[in-house]
Formats: structure tokens, sequence, C-alpha cells
């Protein structure tokens, strides 16, 4: 299966700020592509290098057959059609009705009245928004804005929706529904969906695979949950401690360390039954005490993904053969401090 | 009280000149100061067109022309008026001048209304494929369209007081009327029934934009 987005060594310089550092990614047909990464990592640019409404200063954009980033701009007009996109703002046309929002894309095309006022009834159906297709978009709630939002997208049946933040004005219930919905916008209509977002649970509910990004590079990427529970260079490491708050920050570690003697030590939690109880006969079988003092397991892509830190009390050698034992297994063991 | 009837002809023809020079005014600047407003709303950094070379020649084009006092710019454009309208006389002539002057004018309002307009939005329609003509006729006027009426607004009640300047020299309307009829001859109930029938046009100018501006922002 070939990537449907391609993006080659993509730079982009606004003056002397460097919004992308030679980037390249892949996304899948089919999947939900997440970009996580805080606000000003490059995220906004990146998405808007896939329809065009930004352009690369150096490197090459692919979608599908077309180079993107050589095209002039009347074909990227075209091109766009199949590709939504949805916004933090929502961006809804307020001179215009819930229908004329989602109607502007297929009057844009061409389309004949008659089977625009069809494809915008069967689409604010989709949504569950057909009884306010009247209204104005000020007269909507954040959730039912960003509906109309994802309805107006896919007025052209795309192939690709881009999510730019889409959940990050919402409350926590409202993220939900609206996620459910680009879950079932990917799952039903098999539309390729791009999921730029700061917000970690955003991810975890429906995104595949995940990139990280940082600084303007994209700093990993790969399977969601193989990013989050092994991330392969420091960066990254870095950036899933602090959205999963799983391992002790320094400071912690500095409290830790003062009302506790022995050693801290944090071990990620594998994806096995029967880990803790695992621990514990190590424990018992090198007589060393331990007490959990920092850590969680939570949930990603149905696989349980966290760190656990105990503070350890026994003899030294006992401690250390304990150590040694554990490190001889595949548990990740990690020395705080 | 009879010298108030004896002028009454000269008095209706001078409301309709006046509203001849309104009307023409306002329908003239107001198109071509929209398309000079849009120009400058939209090649400006950031904008759906922007140039940098366009937006500072109309900005400096725009920002000599503005400053200098109305009833000067009037008298200096004088040969430009007789070469199109043939006269620098009669209401034609005051409506020609007084386009030119408030079109400036006109397209200050409209660059202020629309660069209101939120930039998502615009953002939306191009991500929808839209062209940017198609955007500013679709998408940048109507979602600017409170602001705009209300500047227009704004507009008409500028153009009835230019009017009476335009009327001072030559152009006729009210202000001539108030002037030739009223204070030249100390007759003061002329003046004040002048002076009333301006306050009532511009009331009513003013309560219809009021009026559409709302129905344009639904509030």
């Amino acid at each position: 299966m070939g990537a449907l987005v391609r993006i080659r060594d993509v730079s982009k310089r606004y003056g002397d700020a460097v919004a992308l550092d030679h980037v390249t990614l892949d996304i899948e047909e089919g999947g939900v592509q997440g970009v996580i990464g805080y606000s000003g990592a490059g995220k906004s640019t990146l998405v808007r290098l896939v329809n065009g409404l930004e352009r690369p200063t150096e490197g090459q954009v692919f979608v599908g057959d077309d180079e993107i980033s050589a095209l002039p701009e009347r074909r990227l007009r075209e091109i766009r059609g199949g590709i939504g996109m949805i916004f933090q703002q929502f961006n809804l046309f307020r001179s215009r009705t819930v229908a004329g929002n989602v109607a502007y894309p297929l009057t844009v095309a061409g389309m004949p009245r008659a089977d625009r006022d069809r494809t915008v009834a069967r689409l604010l159906d989709f949504v569950g928004l057909l009884d306010r297709a009247h209204q104005f978009p000020e007269q909507l709630s954040g959730g039912q804005k960003q509906r109309v939002g994802i309805a107006r997208a896919l007025a052209r049946d795309p192939r690709i929706l881009l999510a730019d933040e889409a959940t990050s004005a919402l409350d926590p219930e409202t993220t939900a529904d609206v996620l459910a919905l680009l879950a079932r916008v990917n799952r039903e209509l098999g539309v390729t969906i791009v999921l730029i977002t700061h917000e970690m649970d955003a991810i975890r509910a429906i995104a595949d695979r995940v990139a990280v990004m940082e600084n303007g590079r994209v700093i990993e990427n790969g399977d969601l949950y193989d990013v989050f529970a092994t991330p392969t260079t420091p960066a990254a490491a870095r950036f899933v401690r602090t959205v999963l708050h799983d391992r002790p920050s320094p400071d912690t570690v500095a409290r830790l360390r003062a009302s506790h003697a022995g050693r801290l030590v944090t071990i990620r939690v594998p994806d096995r039954k029967g880990f803790t109880a695992e621990l514990s006969r190590a424990f018992a079988a090198h007589g060393v005490g331990e007490q959990l003092v920092f850590g969680g397991i939570s949930e990603i892509a149905e696989r349980p993904v966290g760190a656990l830190t105990y503070a350890l009390e026994g003899a030294e050698d006992a401690v250390h053969r304990l150590l040694d034992a554990l490190r001889r297994t595949d548990l990740d063991v990690v020395e705080e401090g | 009280m009879d010298e108030l009837i004896a002028d009454l002809p000269q008095y209706v023809q001078a409301i309709w000149d006046t509203l001849y020079i309104v009307v023409i005014s306002l329908v003239a600047s107001g198109v071509v100061g929209l398309v000079l407003g849009v120009a400058l709303a939209t090649t400006r950094s950031g904008g759906l067109l922007a140039n940098r070379a366009a937006y500072t020649v109309l900005n400096v084009v725009v920002n000599i022309v503005r400053p200098i006092p109305f009833i000067i710019f009037v008298t200096a454009i004088d040969p430009l008026t007789i070469l199109v309208v043939g006269t620098t006389i009669g209401p034609t002539a005051g409506a020609f001048a007084l386009s030119v002057a408030a079109a400036f004018a006109v397209s200050r309002i409209v660059e202020q209304s629309l660069v209101g307009v939120e930039p998502g939005v615009l953002e939306a329609a191009r991500a929808a494929g839209a062209g940017p003509v198609r955007i500013i006729a679709t998408v940048l006027i109507p979602e600017g369209l409170g602001p705009l009426v209300l500047g227009y607004t704004f507009l008409f009640v500028g153009i009835v007081d230019m009017t009476a300047q335009v009327g001072a020299i030559g152009g006729g309307g009210l202000g001539d009327f108030a002037i030739t009829y009223g204070a030249q001859r100390y007759n003061w109930p002329i003046v004040y029934l002048t002076v009333a029938t301006i306050i009532v046009l511009v009331q009513v100018g003013q309560f219809a934009g009021n009026a559409l501006a709302r129905t344009a922002l639904r509030r």
C-alpha cells in the first residue's frame, strides 16, 4: 500500500523564522495520521502543505500522483476539492446559513442546484444537523459548529480530511463527540484523516499512526502504541513523558529522594498480563521491600502504557542483585537521579 | 411667510438638486470606493492578493488626496470636471466632483470594514477551492456587510454635508438655497427651514442605514 501523501525533505521559512526544517513524512491511505506537538512546532504549516495553502521553501509535497508543491494556483484549486479541511475556530461563514455553508464548496465546483440541495441534506443528516439547516452559525454550540465544518469539508467527497486543532476549542465532552464523528468519517466513508493537535486525548482516541513534531522537525513517526510506549529518540521520549505524565520530573525525584532513603527506579509498563505480580515475586525473591511512589498506567490503542516508580528498601547487595535480575528480563528499568 | 411661499419652487428645486447630487455621488463613489477599498484590503500583506508594490501605490495615492480640504479639492479638479461634464456649474458637475472626492474616503471605510473580516473564513474558502475573485464576491464582502452598510451610512451623512459646500460654489442644492435665498437676504426662516430639511434627510438616511445593517448583522 503506497502512501497517499508524501512530504519529501520540506522546509518552510518566513524570513528568518523556520517553520519547518527538512521534514519528511508519508501518510498512508485510509488511516488516521495524528501529528502532535506543542504550539509553534510547525504542525499547522505542515498540514497546509497538503492542500497547497502554504508552499514549501524547499522540498516536495505529493498527494497521489500530483506534486502539490509544483502546481500553479489554478490547478491547486481543483485539487483542494478532493481535500477537506476543518479548523480550530470552525471558520464558518457568518453570512450564510448552515445549509449555505455546506453548499459553498459545491457552488464553487459548479454543481447544479438540485444536486446541491440533495448533497447538503445527505451531509447534514450524516453529521446529525438536518434540523438546523436554516439556522445561522451563531445560533449553534461549538460542537454543532464543528459538525457543520465537517459537513462542509466532506461536501465534495474528499479522499483526505485535514483537521487543524479541530477539537482544541471544545470542552471534553464535545471533543469526544466530534472525535467519534471523525472516526466515523474515517471508517464509514474511507476518508484519510490528518489530525493536527496538541491534545494527547484526541490522538489517543482516533489516530492509528502519530508523528511527533518539535521545532519544525518530525522527531518521531510510527504506530501510535510504539511511539508512546517506546519512543526511539530522546526528544520524542521527552515529549511523550510530558504528555503521559507517567515519569517523575526532576523536581518530583528530588522530593521523593528527600523522603525515601533507598534507590528510586522507574519501570516501563510492558504490554503483557501479570506484570505487577511478576515484579512482586522478584522483589520478594531478593528480599527487597518496595514502595510504589509515582506513576500510572493508561491505555493507548487498547494496550497498556505507562511507568511505575518504586522506592526500594533493603540491603545494598540485595537491591543490586534485584536490579541485575530485572535488567536481564525485557523490562525497561531506569534508575532515577 | 409670503416670501417663503414665493420661494417655494426654488426650495423644491433645491431639494431635488440635493437628492440628485447625493444619490449620484453615493452610487458613484460607493462603487469606485468599493473597488479601491477591496484593492487596499486584499493587497496589504497577508491579504488574498498580497502585493506590496500595489498596496504602497494605492495607499500613497489615497493618502495624498484625503487630507486636501474638500472645497479646495473640488476647485482643483475643475479641469477634469470640465473634461467629463462640460461645465463646473450645476448639480451634475457638483455630483461629479463630489463623487471623486468621496471615492477616496469610501476606499478607507471599505478597507477598514473588510480588514475586520476573519482571515480564517477566507482560508476556509480557499481550502474549498475558491479563487480570489470569487472569495472577494462571495465571502469577503458578504462577511463584512454589516460594517460596510454602517460605513456607507456614515458616508451618506458626509455627502449630504458636502453637497452644501458644492452648492456654495455653483452646484445648486439646499446649501446654495440656504445661502442665496436665506442668509444673504437675512431671511432666517428660510435658513432654518433648510437646516430642518437637511436634518430630516440625514435622520431618514441614518435610520435606513441602521435598519439595513441590523438585517445584515442579524441583531
